[in-house]
């Protein structure tokens, strides 16, 4: 299997990128390849022309900003998973990397590539909710920062122009609780169902493979804040959701997983 | 478009269509037919190849995003005095059956030894996670790799 034919283009810095993703129609920016690769090779996507961001060094960072971490969106998941001052600082991003696919993905996955390809169905995308993430996005006309949980609006669809491109991932810096579930059935697949809670006085839960986006369990949320029981709360893991029905799992019985995982988050972040 | 590629050591200059997957590259136009196509979706790792030191699937990497990278194949890893000590543990252990995934489980390790030279076995284990052996040999394949980390360690000291 081999992706139809493409124009490609190396970008020599993020105005190069901006600048070339403004003048043709169509193209797709390219960094570890590892969401956007595989779509190509089944001809599920056929972007006219790669911009191949990939050697743009100056983007994979983990710079202490005082009160937040910042992380260059090509970072990859490897130095994520290995980073110190996010074991420290931010302990549920390093874990959540260690769990996407295998070794050789998290040496060519990048944390911006992940959460712009915006998949329902990915780990870092989940984790950047419950972590109340600032993404910065730079296009033609600036720089704009826009609110992890304002970010995803459809199947694979963002708030990202298509002359934008992600640079910069913002966490803040917590101490409280954390949690990620991820259920699956072989080491290296996707979650069927996957739950990340993050608690730093309040408590923030969202859900992998619910829906079409990543999602906030904001009714899980709104119970606590109510008083709730974590038993209680986590009962409303699905509410108001209609969760994917695949050869993994029945919509019913991901809303099955979404309680018991969202309970188990929940007695970790809060224990 | 052409690209330029240090692999096992030597250059290679060749004209590639963007296209075109690193691990055809490396079978189809360079002769090296010791890396498998195994699923083709990124998930067996049979293609597993070192870029820069680190390993990666290379059915999941376009050749051009390689231009100007070190590369080693499984065919980089003997040298002329004899096999690898990772090949020799896999030799020695029993570490493959029908052995096409064995190219694949041996690059891995390869870069697994180098960021962790003293693996526990339940650490092996989480190495591996992306190489599928379909002879479901994993156990003598955990007895390789723990046994490599040990000649290797015993090389070093």
């Amino acid at each position: 299997m081999f992706p139809a034919s493409f124009d490609y283009a190396k970008a020599n810095s993020v105005a190069d990128a901006v600048s070339i993703l403004t003048s043709v129609d169509d193209a797709k920016l390219l960094a570890g390849g590892h969401s956007l690769l595989p779509l190509m090779k089944l001809r599920l996507a056929t972007p006219s022309m790669l911009v191949d961001i990939g050697s743009l060094s100056e983007l994979s960072y983990i710079e202490d900003k005082g009160d937040y971490v910042a992380i260059g969106a090509l970072t990859r998941h490897h130095d994520i998973q290995n980073s110190r001052l996010l074991k420290s600082e931010v302990p549920i991003l390093p874990y959540v990397a260690s769990q996407v696919g295998d070794p050789q993905v998290r040496h060519r996955g990048t944390i911006g590539g992940s959460i712009s390809h915006g998949d329902g169905a990915s780990d870092l995308p989940a984790a950047a909710l419950a972590l109340d993430a600032r993404l910065v996005l730079v296009g033609p006309t600036g720089e704009r920062v826009i609110p992890a949980t304002e970010f995803f609006v459809g199947f694979l669809e963002t708030v990202m122009s298509p002359d934008e491109l992600l640079t910069e991932v913002r966490v803040s810096k917590f101490s409280g609780g954390w949690s990620f579930q991820k259920f699956n059935r072989r080491a290296q697949d996707w979650a069927i169902v996957g739950v990340a809670a993050v608690n730093d006085g309040n408590t923030r839960v969202s859900l992998v493979n619910m829906g079409p986006t990543p999602l906030r369990a904001s009714a899980v949320e709104e119970a606590l804040m109510g008083g709730a029981s974590i038993e209680a709360a986590s009962k409303k893991a699905s509410e108001g959701l209609d969760p994917p029905e695949d050869l993994n799992a029945s919509s019913r019985y991901r809303r099955h997983l979404a309680e018991v995982l969202t309970r188990r988050a929940l007695t970790e972040a809060l224990g | 478009m052409q690209i330029t590629t240090i692999v096992n050591g030597r250059s290679f200059t060749r004209d590639v269509e963007p296209r075109t997957l690193l691990v055809h590259y490396i079978r189809d136009l360079l002769g090296l037919t010791g890396t498998n196509v195994g699923c083709d979706t990124s998930s067996c790792g049979a293609c597993t190849i070192l870029m820069n030191g680190e390993s990666v699937k290379s059915c999941t990497v376009l050749a051009v995003q390689a231009d100007g990278k070190e590369l080693t194949t499984i065919e980089g890893m003997a040298s002329d005095s004899g096999l690898h000590p990772i090949q020799k543990a896999f030799q020695e252990n029993h570490g493959l059956q029908c052995g096409y995934c064995t190219p694949g489980m041996i690059m891995a390790t390869a870069s697994f030894l180098k960021e962790n030279p003293k693996p526990t076995e339940a650490e092996v284990r989480e190495a591996l996670e992306g190489n599928l052996c379909r002879c479901t040999g994993y156990h003598n394949i955990v007895k390789s790799v723990l046994a490599a980390a040990e000649a290797m360690e015993g090389a070093v000291k």
